[in-house]
């Protein structure tokens, strides 16, 4: 099947659905492509590049559309700008689409889809289970902006990130706090923290506290019990008790930070507004604020969506483009997903595209299948869930466990001390006092054996075996006694087991000394 | 020699042998110790040989010499993989020799004792035989699994618990009959039973190691050393020979300490290793659970540019590299990356290989130094800071389930927490599961990358990359 890519049309996008690298890997796949001429300039990639893995370039864009039986896009189709028709209009019937599509907010686009029956593969749809993270163009896509927003805070921000001693005198570290410890909020802290400033993050998931602290970085501890992680890993609206407390943590650090990321989202719904009006006006002059958020409202109530603006002496930063701004990077990572994506959709390597619905990624991703359209997909088996559920019903079972323990454990400890006591009790009356010396001298050579073995160092254990059995090869002795007792059947014997024992100590002190020299520095 | 200088000889031993243990506390010592070790066993078999009642020099000299020529070609014609079956034959020469002693200390009657000091007496040389069939059946077992000659799945006979009790009960009935036997008697009234209880011991020994898994093999192994110690020690009282007693009950308690620690390392009880059974998948705790996804395999190019890139390295040997005896290449890639300025690490769990120490020896031996060869609990804390983790040839002493998966067999066994660190390369022959044949999400997670093949050949491959890289 023919793939086509058009470059794409919507203002200030730079990425491209397809490198070259990804290209070539697609064509082994078994499918012919063709690029417009251009498509990958805003990520600095020549046509020539894509020529010589073996995509074709036109000129024609509507040819390319017409001629192509998949469309790989990074932006949903929308009206081109210099032929005046819409890009879905171009679409053949028949063909399918691979793209960002956005299904919840544009609800238009889709029936318009629908009707051109065509198939449209959403990569904002692929559904977030473990198997699919290698398509998981949003993941990607958010590390980047995470990358890019203290690059872009950097840009605005006077002074260095990195406290510094200097002849000069002293600089202080900055100070970020990153609210919202998602994909690209780990990607912020990552950034911020290896510029040397001093990081914070904030969630409102528990569960994510341990991969803020993995990275280095402080989490900032709510004293409130309310777990906010949702379904599919995403975080979900918060108790009105719970916002209260958040937002009296951030007013405390707005004062206090240099630079505040945020990224919270909640899917579906209009970005929470975090960072109010008061709060900024709080902070230092030369402050500042990357929104993340800045498509679905903003988090920052002085937001201005695709603009960079100065209030209160505060630089408030709310692209929406910033993976664009990495087109390059971000190219790559996309078209890297894209064609994991194919491989999932081509599992013969055939070159036909097999939109298998019974697979859980293909049918989550399918939002439009043949002109009908196929979305929302039933609720995907979380990755998350099940081990909650899992957990559970463990805890009782440990609960139980500890409950029935303290009167067994009891006869536990108990029951070896008085076994001990009786054989010690038994033995004692009958035994003879010649045999009681030579137990005196087992049990303390016991006890010794206990304290000495315990400090022998856990790499040596093999050559302490090996000594051991040269050692026990003691039993020499005993055969040597026997030797000279005059019976010919007890010497055959004595001789035998004298053989063994030597075979034993030599070899056994042979070998631990061939392993001890190895263990020099 | 008289009997007090005797006396003193075995006391400058038994000191000698204890200071020889004592120096394996550390490398630096360990040398020492051995030869403190061979000072003493020279010392108790000089003055033993020197008392004036031994006469028997021509049969002493030629069973040293032949044993001596035997025992130093086997201490250096062993690799070191090999090593837990040169113990493990090592145990069974003691465990029989237990027996060979037992039973010319039978036939002799030289010493005449009577009433309970004969009773016991003779339970001494029921006990010293018993001991060392067991021993010396069990080691031959243990030797055959470890060298491949008998299969490492356990074997398990229906009712095998009511037949290890009969056996029991079998040898205490034959134990009584011994010793009412011989009373009165004039000589060998008594080897009937005791030649029956060596036989039922002998089987015992067999069937208690057949029994025991592969993965178990450590505990066994380190079992079969304490075993070997307690026959020294019943010998030891059968001859009322101090030196005896206090040597065998340092390798004893030694043995026993051992098989605790390796019990401990794989969370299990001692009594439920010793049942057996463990290993066979089917009879495991719980069902292990079905793993399921996408594997990324990479090879060995995109291995050596992930090991390029990384800054620190920590590497998890397991069976796997002394089976493929890629020792050596281990070392020349760490010595590679350490020459270019990494950190590398190996991090060793306890039960790693077939024997306590297993890997240490094989790393020794492709000289790694050891201050960069780390136990389980030194590095486990490390390993979200290091940013490749190479796991080769083990399985289960990786195995996250252990730790979050209250239903898998291998529940609560301290593992080494591989997945936390950037990128793990785990490298495998083929997908198949460990030895307690419980599936490894490890392998399918999303920081994994599987490296297929042969360690040794992959490793080389790996180590040519990277020196065409630098």
């Amino acid at each position: 099947m023919k793939i086509g890519i058009p470059k794409e049309i919507h203002e200030g996008e730079k990425r491209v659905a397809a490198t070259p690298e990804a290209a070539e890997q697609i064509i082994k796949l078994g499918f012919s492509m063709s690029i417009e001429s251009g498509a990958g300039a805003g990520a600095n990639i020549s046509d020539e590049a894509y020529r010589e893995v073996g995509v074709e370039i036109v000129n024609d864009v509507k040819a390319l559309w017409k001629n192509s039986d998949i469309i790989l896009k990074v932006r949903a189709p929308e009206r081109h700008p210099e032929l005046a028709v819409d890009e879905i209009e171009m679409l053949a019937e028949g063909a399918s689409l691979i793209s960002f599509i956005w299904p919840a907010q544009n609800a238009d686009l889709m029936k318009r889809l629908a009707d051109r029956k065509v198939t449209v593969l959403a990569m904002d749809s692929v559904p977030r289970i473990s198997r699919a993270q290698k398509l998981d163009a949003l993941s990607s896509m958010a590390n980047i902006a995470g990358y890019r927003a203290i690059v872009e805070a950097a840009q605005h921000f006077g002074r260095f990130f990195t406290g510094q001693i200097t002849a000069a005198g002293k600089i202080p570290p900055a100070k970020v706090l990153v609210i919202g410890a998602g994909v690209a909020g780990l990607a912020a802290i990552g950034v911020a923290k290896s510029m040397g400033a001093i990081v914070r993050a904030f969630d409102t998931r528990p569960a994510v506290k341990e991969q803020i602290e993995s990275m280095d970085a402080e989490f900032l501890l709510l004293d409130f019990k309310e777990d906010g992680a949702g379904t599919g890993g995403y975080a979900k609206t918060m108790s009105k008790e719970f916002i209260e407390a958040e937002m009296a943590l951030f007013a405390r650090q707005a004062m206090e930070v240099d630079i505040i990321v945020t990224t919270a989202l909640i899917p579906g719904k209009p970005a929470p507004e975090l960072i109010t009006k008061g709060m900024v006006e709080s902070m230092k002059p030369g402050s500042v604020i990357v929104d993340l958020a800045a498509e679905q409202g903003g988090n920052c109530a002085l937001t201005q969506k695709d603009k960079v603006v100065v209030e209160h002496g505060v630089t408030i930063i709310g692209y929406t483009n910033l993976p664009s701004r990495l087109a390059n990077q971000s190219s790559q990572l996309y078209a890297s997903n894209i064609r994991h994506l194919l491989v999932e959709l081509c599992p013969k390597k055939d070159g036909i595209l097999n939109v298998n619905m019974e697979d859980e990624v293909i049918r989550g991703a399918t939002v439009v299948k043949e002109g009908k359209i196929t979305w929302p997909p039933p609720a995907p088996t979380l990755t998350v869930a099940p081990k909650a559920q899992a957990a559970a019903p463990a805890e009782p079972a440990a609960v139980e466990k500890k409950v029935e323990k303290p009167g067994s454990k009891a006869i536990k400890q108990l029951l070896p001390l008085i076994i001990g006591g009786v054989v010690m009790f038994a033995l004692g009356a009958v035994a003879p006092a010649s045999f009681m010396s030579h137990f005196t001298v087992f049990v303390l050579a016991c006890f010794i054996g206990y304290q000495v073995i315990w400090n022998v160092t856990a790499s040596l254990h093999t050559p302490l075996m090996s000594v051991t059995n040269a050692i026990s090869g003691i039993i020499v002795l005993g055969a040597v006694v026997q030797l000279s007792v005059p019976n010919d059947s007890v010497k055959i014997l004595a001789g035998l087991a004298l053989l063994a024992a030597s075979i034993n100590i030599v070899g056994g002190f042979l070998v631990t000394r061939r392993m001890l020299e190895m263990f020099k520095k | 020699m008289s009997q007090s200088l005797i006396s003193m000889a075995y006391i400058a031993a038994a000191i000698l042998f204890i200071l020889s243990l004592s120096g394996l506390s550390n490398q630096e010592t360990s040398r020492r110790g051995n030869y403190y070790g061979m000072i003493g066993m020279a010392i108790a078999i000089l003055a033993t040989v020197l008392n004036p009642s031994f006469t028997a020099y021509g049969i002493l000299i030629i069973a040293l010499v032949i044993g001596g020529v035997i025992g130093a070609r086997a201490a250096f014609k062993v690799e070191m993989t090999q090593m837990p079956e040169l113990v493990a034959v090592m145990h069974s020469l003691v465990g029989i020799a237990a027996v060979l002693v037992g039973y010319a200390n039978f036939i002799d009657h030289s010493s005449p004792l009577a009433g309970s000091e004969k009773t016991i007496h003779e339970v001494e040389i029921y006990l010293g035989v018993l001991i060392g069939a067991v021993t010396f059946s069990g080691s031959v077992i243990a030797f055959g699994k470890l060298s491949g000659r008998i299969g490492g799945k356990p074997m398990l006979l229906p009712g095998r618990h009511w037949l290890n009790l009969c056996m029991l009960i079998g040898v205490i009935v034959l134990g009584y009959m011994f010793l009412h036997q011989t009373e009165g008697c004039c000589c060998c009234g008594g080897l009937g039973p005791l030649l029956i209880m060596t036989v039922i011991a002998l089987i015992f020994g067999v069937h208690m190691v057949m029994a025991i898994g592969g993965a178990d093999m450590p505990v066994v192994v380190s079992m079969l050393n304490s075993y070997s110690g307690w026959a020294a020690a019943a010998t030891g009282f059968m001859l009322s020979n101090d030196l005896l007693i206090v040597t065998g009950a340092l390798v004893g308690s030694s043995g026993a300490i051992l098989s605790y620690i390796m019990c401990r390392a794989m969370n299990r009880n001692f009594i439920s290793v010793i049942a057996g059974g463990f290993g066979g998948g089917a009879t495991g705790g719980g069902t292990a659970a079905v793993i399921e996804g996408d594997v990324t395999p990479v090879n060995a190019v995109e291995t050596a540019k992930l090991l390029l890139e990384a800054k620190s390295i920590v590497i998890v040997p397991g069976y796997g590299m002394a089976v493929a005896q890629a020792q050596h290449a281990v070392n020349e890639i760490t010595k590679l990356l350490r020459g270019k300025g990494k950190t590398v690490r190996f991090g060793i769990h306890p039960v790693a290989g077939r024997m306590p120490g297993h890997m240490n020896v094989l790393l020794a031996e492709a000289k790694v130094p050891y201050d960069i060869v780390f136990e389980m609990d030194e590095i486990n804390e490390d390993f979200p800071k290091v940013d490749v983790a190479i796991v080769i040839g083990a399985n289960d002493i990786v195995n996250p389930s252990a730790m979050n998966d209250p239903t898998s067999p291998i529940a609560g066994m301290p593992v080494l927490e591989v997945w936390k660190s950037h990128i793990t390369i785990a490298m495998k022959r083929s997908m198949a599961s460990g030895y307690a044949g419980v599936g490894n999400p490890l392998f399918v997670m999303e920081n994994t990358r599987m490296l297929f093949g042969d360690a040794k050949e992959t490793l080389q491959a790996v180590l040519k990359e990277l020196n065409a890289n630098s």
